[in-house]
């Protein structure tokens, strides 16, 4: 067994620095690699790139860099939820990129899967293609997008195991496994670190191979964006 | 005329028996409180889950389920969670029957605007371009005008396109409509909607071909 455990999230970010391209898993708040975040606020770095479907929110989330003015550029799909960012964008001060979410998603499997580049139909026709190359294939336009290359993937999965094998808890699953072995180095942060071997090998979602460093995750908010609930009848 | 609530219930006799459905945030949401329920349907959410039920009981919220509007929602039997990008294999390998969708603008050709009104709203896509850039069945869910009064069935749109040609259908407060190679076709009138209202209220090429029939909700 190859060992991926480290300490904490302190030994986790270790090779962390300014100027560097980092990918975020979760969508909207849900399944964000919370203690990564924090410890990036914490480490102070900034004229950072972060690939991640969302911005987070005023206060939580990537919303923490945000209001800490590290981040330099975002490659998102969508990003309402968050009037900071709003407002740096418009003012310039953040470079923002905004890509269709399957195409984000592709872009992180591909570097993950080793493609250098993929065609796809979204965004044909639109600005989004624009400059870029574009080719027919059965009579269907697509667009070339290549692999994103980035330093470090911080993802959140619900438990993982020593070697570093993952398992993702529903809807919280979204970019996380995309994101494993897309970066140099995938740190992925676990509310239930186990013992190797306990795990049931059928069960795994990202075998450890994708990852090079584990943590056990702390005090996790969780925090739900829109609560939204039925009344009993 | 028809609200909301009518639009999503004259959509939902569009959903068939075994179709797996994409529904986009607003009016297509309300869609799945309409679908039969002598038929099986699966709604897909492409933050990743099919088999989406209804919203949880309070008190029984999971932050780890949600819906891709952000919403707590539940499963249902049958259920699965998948990645990001296996939800969008889903999707752009057609494996998803109907989606679902709102619009600021559709034109005459099937080019849809949704996304960005540019210097005032820049939110991004989402997973809208996927949607429509691969869905063979796309139907849109809108008012037939602004909140100016101003059609939103266009000759060509004026806003940041989403997709070029993908429009199939439209149902608007007012009609239903087809998008053929030579313009809108008029299907159907919203209860109470003339013929003429809905020429008035169209700008782009509007196809009326005989006796055009109301609508059955």
């Amino acid at each position: 067994m190859i060992k991926k455990t480290v300490s904490g999230v302190v030994q986790a970010l270790e090779g962390v620095q300014s100027g560097m391209t980092f990918m975020l898993g979760g969508f909207g708040l849900c399944g964000i690699p919370e203690n990564a975040i924090a410890q990036l606020v914490k480490l102070g770095v900034e004229d950072i790139t972060c690939i991640s479907n969302n911005a987070g929110v005023d206060d939580f989330g990537l919303g923490l860099l945000l209001q800490k003015k590290q981040i330099k550029k975002m490659i998102s799909s969508y990003v309402g939820e968050n009037d900071e960012f709003e407002r740096q964008m418009l003012s310039g001060e953040l470079e923002v990129e905004l890509t269709p979410q399957g195409t984000l998603a592709e872009k992180c499997r591909a570097a993950q899967a080793g493609f250098p580049a993929f065609y796809t139909p979204a965004g044909y026709g639109t600005e989004v293609a624009e400059g870029k190359e574009t080719r027919e294939f059965d009579g269907k336009m697509y667009v070339l997008e290549p692999a994103y290359k980035a330093d470090f993937s911080f993802v959140k999965a619900w438990k993982g195991d020593e070697a570093g094998n993952l398992i993702f808890k529903g809807t919280a699953r979204n970019f996380n496994p995309c994101m494993c072995g897309a970066a140099t180095i995938t740190v992925a942060e676990v509310e239930e670190l186990v013992p190797a071997g306990t795990l049931d090998p059928n069960e795994i979602h990202i075998p450890g191979i994708f990852v090079q460093r584990i943590f056990q995750g702390e005090n996790y908010e969780k925090r739900i964006e829109q609560r939204t609930v039925r009344q009993r009848a | 005329m028809l609200d909301k609530n009518g639009i999503a219930k004259r959509i939902a006799k569009e959903v068939k028996d075994g179709y797996y459905v994409n529904l986009g945030i607003g009016i297509p949401t309300l869609v799945a409180n309409f679908v039969r329920e002598d038929i099986s349907v699966e709604f897909q959410s492409e933050n990743g889950v099919l088999g989406m039920g209804p919203f949880p009981f309070e008190g029984e919220e999971d932050p780890d389920i949600i819906n891709a509007g952000k919403q707590t929602i539940t499963t249902l039997p049958g259920a699965s969670f998948f990645d990001s990008a296996t939800s969008f294999s889903m999707i752009r390998g057609q494996h998803v029957d109907l989606t679902i969708l709102g619009a600021m603008e559709v034109a005459e050709n099937g080019d849809i605007a949704n996304w960005k009104i540019p210097g005032k709203m820049v939110k991004g896509m989402g997973g809208a371009m996927d949607l429509v850039a691969s869905a063979e069945n796309i139907i849109v869910a809108m008012m037939h005008t602004n909140k100016a009064g101003q059609s939103k069935l266009l000759e060509r749109c004026t806003l940041p396109l989403t997709g070029v040609g993908c429009v199939k259908k439209i149902v608007t407060n007012l009609a239903v409509l087809e998008v053929t190679p030579d313009g809108f076709k008029l299907l159907e009138r919203a209860p109470g909607v003339s013929t003429e209202e809905i020429v008035e209220a169209t700008e782009g090429k509007l196809i009326v071909e005989g006796e055009i029939p109301e609508m059955n909700v």
